[in-house]
């Protein structure tokens, strides 16, 4: 039992840490003196810098080389990740496209799809987006209704509504997810397409949250031609095409590690200074609740890592570890709050931005109570909820739920 | 990056639940409970013959060399069958002997097992309590830690401690004293002038505590650091959360098992959400347990300097955790689950009486505080 390097990896390190210490002084400063603050500005010196982590063998680790990767192992990207932090310079803008997308169209798209997509998303030159969530399609994604219709001439026509698209505003593609048959089952009748973000009939809107911010989109089509090699994996197998990326999605999760920045020490840092509050019993104990769980998350990161190095895939399981994180960031937040009062929750403060961020994301990823019925299904092999939607057409289904399909 | 059992740790595992079966250990806890502590087995001879006793004892001193992980894992399984094996009280003071510079004489017998020592648990002071204390008879808030005074060949220590885990019958007690104020390590054979060791059970039957009484006692001054003295602390607390998390894994599992097959309004009760939410919040806490196990069990050598945080960690988790799985078999269960006959309330009298222990959870919940509190200062 170790959290040791192995000598192959060491060395992998002190490259990467070498090629950061080279390039570090083009990084796109975010935060801090001297940082931008142009969105436009900011998002052209991050697309850049992005293509330079992919040149560098910094970004698409685990991509194979034909397409632009380093071919190497998960832990490989791990590191590279942790040496990123560690220069505390920006990691890749598009995480969501390398990390989960462009692993998808590895996995089921056509040789053209990849020759003519994977290298500009690789670079930054060309930003994606994940186009699965609907307004009535999130924890049961199999639900969606966005509708592709085939044309004669081989081509379709899209309409629908998305939610939840991070990064939709400067996306140009997106991979999504559409329902092109309403009179077979619901998980049979998806097909995945590649939709040019910049179509007609795209309308892209911010979401705004409880913060103010819109960290999210909503995505509207309104009958949005698609030329017939938009396909990816099938006419009738969006749903197998859709399992794969969000396995990626995991292992992007576990890759990531570190609690999503939501540490022990960052909250502790709070009441430190707080020189009443560091020695009031009742603080401590909610304190010392909530950092063990923190911590824990970290060491079940190292195991997943572990499980990773050996060739194993993260199971559900490893969505409790984003139950715990959520929570204990949640009462973390409640913690700090009590023992700064109201001025605590000034707008300006990372703290009331937490506060605000933080009960939508509990819902992130498929809200707590479907993970908890996934985990207790297929971890614990508990019989599962009765569904009264196993077998029946879609468009049969919707009308039971007295809407028109 | 290695945070997995090695093919000898999984087969020291499996030889403890092999040994172990071939007792009836919960059937003995509840006899016990009624009043028959003759039902409890000895359990010394199993743990000699497998060399629990000198799991972290080096082989130079007849020991097996192991690492605190390894003794985690054979107490997970102890804890998993409710077995009542003396190692809590032993193996941390065979880590303080261990490192001590003059006690290669008494590290031998205790490595075979043909002597049995107890840990005199004695807590290091935190950034609130500048003193050295223990844990009181009744609630009285912490009491200052024995005292010793030099005499002639060693020292003489004076001192009571309450609730010391497997001291009735031991043979030898290892713990903190301090002389001239300062911590020092103490030896002291359990059949010495002024040693007094009343056996007491409290609610949970299998669990063997002595309340220790120490009137100028005859010890002897061992050669080792007070952070020894603290480590063999916080090695007590991770060894009773591999314990209480080896217990909350039998728990878990006899719940599902019933939810599965227990029927209600024409659905296995495992179906409904309540059930299984209930169950998977079960299961979160032990796998948050078992990842603190594997912290406590790296930082021990790896990491000392974060030993006290990782150890504490897993004793908060780890506590709370059995806690949650004891009440949560007896309610899956329904009624059943709070009759005398089923296995849940040993479970949950096990949880009671552990969560008090050693400190208690609080205690050990709030040394976490204390860690993440310097480890922010000091960013």
């Amino acid at each position: 039992m170790d959290l040791d390097d192995t000598p192959e990896q060491a060395a992998h390190r002190s490259k990467v840490r070498a090629w950061l210490e080279e390039n570090r002084a083009q990084a796109p400063v975010l935060q801090g003196p001297g940082a931008l603050q142009d969105e436009d500005e900011i998002l052209a010196a991050r697309r850049a810098w992005q293509g330079r982590l992919a040149e560098g063998g910094l970004a698409g680790v685990v991509w194979p080389r034909e397409y632009g990767g380093q071919g190497l192992g998960p832990i490989e990207q791990v590191i590279c990740n942790q040496e990123i932090a560690r220069a505390g310079v920006p990691g890749i803008l598009d995480a969501i496209g390398v990390g989960m997308l462009g692993p998808t169209i590895i996995a089921h798209g056509s040789e053209e799809q990849k020759t003519r997509y994977l290298g500009a998303m690789l670079h930054g030159d060309e930003v994606w987006c994940q186009l699965f969530s609907e307004p009535a399609a999130g924890s049961d994604l199999a639900a969606v209704q966005t509708r592709a219709r085939l044309q004669d001439d081989g081509s379709w026509r899209l309409s629908g509504q998305k939610v939840w698209t991070t990064n939709a505003q400067f996306a140009s593609y997106g991979l999504l997810l559409a329902r092109t048959d309403a009179d077979v089952p619901k998980h049979k009748g998806m097909t995945m397409f590649i939709v040019p973000m910049d179509a007609e009939g795209v309308t892209v809107r911010g979401l705004r949250q409880i913060s103010g911010e819109a960290e999210f989109n909503e995505v509207f089509f309104d009958d949005v031609e698609i030329d017939a090699g938009s396909v990816v994996g099938g006419v009738g197998n969006g749903w197998g095409t859709a399992l794969t990326t969000l396995m990626y999605e995991r292992v992007t999760i576990g890759l990531s590690g570190e609690g999503m920045g939501y540490t022990p020490t960052r909250f502790a840092a709070a009441i430190a200074a707080d020189e009443h509050a560091r020695r009031d019993p009742e603080v401590r104990r909610q304190l010392g609740e909530i950092a063990s769980e923190l911590t824990a998350v970290r060491f079940t990161g190292y195991r997943t890592l572990t499980a990773l190095q050996k060739g194993q895939i993260p199971g559900p399981e490893a969505g409790l570890a984003k139950v715990t994180i959520v929570n204990g960031a949640i009462k973390a937040g409640d913690l700090l709050a009590d023992v700064l009062g109201p001025e605590g929750l000034d707008e300006h403060t990372d703290l009331a931005y937490m506060v605000s961020f933080l009960p939508g994301l509990k819902s992130a990823g498929g809200t707590e109570e479907i993970l908890r019925n996934t985990i207790g299904e297929r971890v614990l092999g508990l019989p599962p909820e009765p569904r009264l939607d196993k077998g029946i057409p879609f468009s049969e289904l919707r009308s039971k739920e007295g809407a028109p399909a | 990056m290695n945070l997995a059992l090695s093919d000898e740790q999984e087969f020291l595992r499996e030889a403890a639940r092999g040994a172990l079966s071939r007792f009836k250990t919960l059937q003995a806890a509840r006899e016990a409970l009624d009043g028959d502590e003759q039902a409890l087995p000895d359990l010394w001879p199993t743990a000699r013959q497998a060399g629990w006793p000198g799991l972290l004892i080096d082989e130079e001193h007849g020991g097996a060399g192991l690492d605190a992980f390894d003794a985690m894992l054979v107490l997970g399984e102890c804890g998993r069958v409710l077995a009542a094996i003396e190692l809590l009280g032993h193996l941390p003071a065979t880590a303080i002997l261990g490192d001590a510079a003059n006690a290669g004489e008494l590290l031998e017998p205790l490595a075979s097992g043909e002597r049995r020592a107890a840990y005199l648990p004695v807590s290091p002071p935190s950034d609130l309590a500048e003193d050295w204390s223990v844990d009181p008879n009744g609630s009285a808030g912490r009491l200052p830690a024995p005292v010793a005074v030099a005499a002639q060949g060693g020292v003489q220590v004076t001192g009571k401690l309450s609730f010391v885990p497997d001291a009735p019958g031991a043979d030898l007690l290892v713990g903190v004293a301090l002389l001239d104020g300062s911590p020092v390590g103490v030896a002291i054979e359990a059949d010495a002038a002024g040693v007094t060791v009343e056996a007491v059970r409290r609610y949970d039957a299998t669990r063997s505590l002595g309340h220790v009484s120490l009137a100028d006692a005859p010890a002897t001054l061992l050669e080792v650091s007070p952070e020894s003295l603290a480590a063999a602390w916080h090695l007590a607390q991770s060894l009773l959360a591999a314990e209480s998390l080896g217990s909350v894994e039998t728990a878990l599992d006899v719940s599902v098992a019933y939810a599965k097959e227990r029927h209600t309004f024409g659905r296995a009760i495992g179906s409904y959400q309540a059930v299984k939410h209930s169950l998977t919040e079960v299961l979160r806490q032990l796998d948050n347990g078992r990842s603190l196990l594997y912290y406590a069990g790296w930082a021990r050598n790896g990491a000392p300097a974060e030993f006290p945080l990782a150890a504490s960690a897993s004793r908060s988790v780890g506590s709370r955790a059995l806690d949650v799985a004891a009440r949560t078999m007896i309610s899956v269960h329904g009624g059943i689950g709070a009759t005398w006959e089923h296995d849940a309330p040993l479970y949950f009298r096990r949880a009671q009486l552990s969560r008090r222990l050693l400190g208690g959870t609080g205690m050990a919940t709030d040394r976490v505080a204390e860690q993440v509190l310097a480890q922010a200062d000091a960013a």
